[in-house]
């Protein structure tokens, strides 16, 4: 990796886009793209959470017996997994801006394996909610429960918890573009800016997920 | 994994800044506190304060997250309004639904 070295600047790949003034106003326009981004995730994943809640006021105990059908050692543990995904998402940017890219490399491969831990353990846990009938609306088929309406504590469980999911294929992807890119040597301290969108993208992922765990695994 | 060296801050008109790495360590241990800190409090069976604690812990978290992480707490003043946008639009939406679904009067049957 040479591309820490300040004298590669001026061959480095990326090129000012000739509409902007100069590669700060490029950086600065880029990520107040991302910001705008973030701003629909937030009203994406806000909606469902404000559903959440007015159902959660309304059937509380059915939101407790549905939280019971979870396990939260899974829910943390998952936690902790994407806590340290972001730690080490922050850190490859950290890197990449302090001119040590092989350090980024590390970061980012550390972060997409974080993502595919996460996944698997979701897919046990929406294997066993398959397996024992734990599902939305009339697919719901299960036999020891007491609340009638249990099917929508799913419906709310399935669709955030799948929408986040989602959420973190596609994060991983775009990480595996990102380190693909950083071996070529694309990045270094004077530009990192998909680095820093992506980041931010996956921060809030970290973030959603922040919600998510308490509200769906333990207060239910 | 222990070398603290950053790029010295630039000059203020410059968009980049880097998060020490010490500061990310410390916002990544506080977090997972955090995150212990909520699983106790969940198995102490608070009754009606469970939800409002582990919100708040939740919340607490997502501060972290995007001062740090996110970087706003660096970052243009811009950025912040705009992100800032996306919770004032979300708490509208919470309003007016609450305003309506709290205030319904039940309707009885007639028959």
């Amino acid at each position: 990796m040479s591309t820490g070295n300040p004298a590669a600047h001026s061959d480095h790949t990326h090129h000012t886009a000739h509409h902007f003034r100069d590669a700060d106003h490029e950086f600065v326009t880029s990520k107040e793209g991302i910001w705008l981004f973030m701003v629909t995730e937030i009203l994406m994943f806000g909606g469902l959470f404000v559903g959440y809640f007015f159902m959660h006021n309304r059937y509380p105990e059915m939101f407790a017996e549905g939280a019971s059908h979870l396990d939260w050692r899974m829910g943390a543990f998952n936690t902790v997994v994407l806590i340290l995904s972001s730690w080490t998402m922050a850190l490859s940017i950290h890197f990449i801006q302090t001119g040590r890219n092989d350090k980024a490399t590390k970061m980012l491969l550390t972060t997409i394996a974080c993502g595919a831990i996460f996944m698997v353990v979701k897919f046990f846990e929406y294997k066993a909610k398959f397996e024992h009938g734990l599902l939305p609306g009339h697919f719901f088929h299960a036999h020891e429960f007491t609340a009638p309406n249990l099917a929508m504590y799913f419906g709310f469980y399935f669709c955030m918890t799948g929408l986040h999911g989602t959420h973190v294929l596609i994060g991983m992807g775009l990480m595996v573009w990102l380190l693909k890119r950083n071996l070529r040597g694309d990045f270094n301290e004077h530009y990192y800016t998909p680095v820093e969108g992506v980041g931010l993208f996956w921060h809030i992922v970290d973030l959603i997920w922040i919600f998510l765990f308490p509200l769906l695994y333990l207060v239910g | 994994m222990a070398d603290k060296k950053t790029v010295p801050a630039e000059a203020h008109a410059s968009p980049h800044f880097v998060v020490p790495y010490a500061t990310l360590r410390n916002v990544a241990f506080a977090l997972l506190g955090f995150t212990a800190l909520t699983v106790i409090t969940a198995q102490m069976h608070l009754g009606w304060a469970a939800a409002p604690i582990a919100f708040l812990i939740a919340l607490m978290k997502a501060l972290l997250v995007m001062a740090y992480f996110m970087g706003l707490k660096f970052d243009a003043p811009l950025n912040r309004l705009i992100f800032a946008c996306g919770f004032i639009f979300l708490s509208l939406l919470y309003i007016f639904s609450a305003l309506d679904i709290f205030n319904r009067i039940p309707q009885l049957p007639t028959l």
